[in-house]
């Protein structure tokens, strides 16, 4: 701030700061204070450890798009891999070096007449022992409410403009699967590489509201 | 899916193809079948396998026997009367077995 030309070390902040936001961070909600409950009482009664929560939670974190990336890729370049992977999803996974998940992977596939796009209306399930956490904008009640009953025009706010002989599959994630779209090749990207193939393939294509490009690697 | 859930399980009466309402019932409780198919019907996808019932896991309860859950496809127009899309527009939604009847 213009008026602190000096840095605030030892400077205790008893005054306000005008322009400045709080941190917004010191209200706790419901649930918020259950979480913390809940773990403190587990760390306590010595069922973990607070490293082994942090412990998960890094890697949970390290999770990421890049390893659907790579699934799709594969399928992309390995006919076989590809059916697989789409009847024993979770197999596939395991053949690519990646982790089986806890949940059923059922892996849909677009093609030149049908897209699929996945939400949970439900809550906020998603394989993310395979793309990391959601986006918030999947938890949100807009998306979770729109995407099953006007998905072609939440796809179109998501700048995916669908033609109207397309099939759209949506796919509400209600119970024990969790889903994952293989997008389409794109066309003249038949002499790429695997890792070239996988840098094109983002988390949104893989939740269905984009499509890969050739252009955008 | 455990070993004690597999041999646990309700045998699945329905098979892929087949036409099937969802019950038009309105229970209190952990309820994983959404309000906007109930009372609608719908085509079997596929079986998905038999998993311990929600309902009950939510109390803390085993869920077994385990139920079998499948994926049912319905047509989009018929579930939202002013829809705006393809005809052939669908949305498949994982549903356990006694939220199932013939249709």
């Amino acid at each position: 701030m213009n008026e602190h030309p000096d840095d605030h070390e030892g400077h205790d902040h008893a005054h306000p700061h005008p322009g400045v936001r709080p941190d917004g961070d010191d209200t706790l909600n419901y649930y918020q204070v259950m979480e913390i409950a809940v773990r403190e009482l587990l760390i306590e009664k010595g069922v973990l450890s607070a490293d082994a929560v942090r412990r998960e939670v890094e890697k949970m974190d390290a999770r990421s798009p890049a390893q659907g990336a790579r699934v799709v890729a594969r399928a992309w370049s390995d006919p076989a891999f590809k059916a697989k992977l789409l009847s024993l999803g979770n197999d596939a996974l395991v053949d690519l070096g990646l982790e089986r998940g806890p949940f059923k992977l059922v892996v849909v596939e677009n093609t030149a007449d049908v897209h699929n796009v996945v939400v949970c209306t439900l809550c906020s399930c998603y394989p993310r022992w395979l793309l990391g956490l959601p986006p918030d904008w999947y938890k949100s009640r807009n998306y979770r409410s729109r995407a099953v009953s006007e998905p072609r025009n939440v796809l179109r706010e998501f700048g995916l403009d669908l033609r109207d002989d397309t099939t759209v599959r949506v796919h509400d994630s209600t119970a024990d699967m969790r889903y994952l779209v293989l997008p389409a090749r794109p066309s003249a990207t038949e002499r790429w590489s695997e890792e070239q193939l996988a840098s094109i393939v983002t988390r949104d294509c893989m939740i269905g509201v984009a499509v890969p490009k050739a252009g955008s690697g | 899916m455990s070993v004690a859930a597999a041999s646990a399980a309700v045998a699945a009466r329905f098979r892929t193809g087949d036409r099937v309402r969802v019950r038009r019932a309105d229970v209190p409780g952990h309820i994983r079948t959404p309000w906007y198919v109930r009372g609608h019907t719908g085509v079997i996808e596929r079986l998905c396998g038999a998993y311990p019932n929600p309902e009950e896991l939510a109390y803390a309860r085993s869920g077994l026997p385990a139920q079998p859950l499948y994926r049912v496809r319905f047509v989009q127009a018929q579930l939202w009367p002013d829809y705006a899309g393809s005809p052939a527009d669908s949305i498949d939604i994982e549903i356990f077995q006694h939220w199932l009847e013939p249709a």
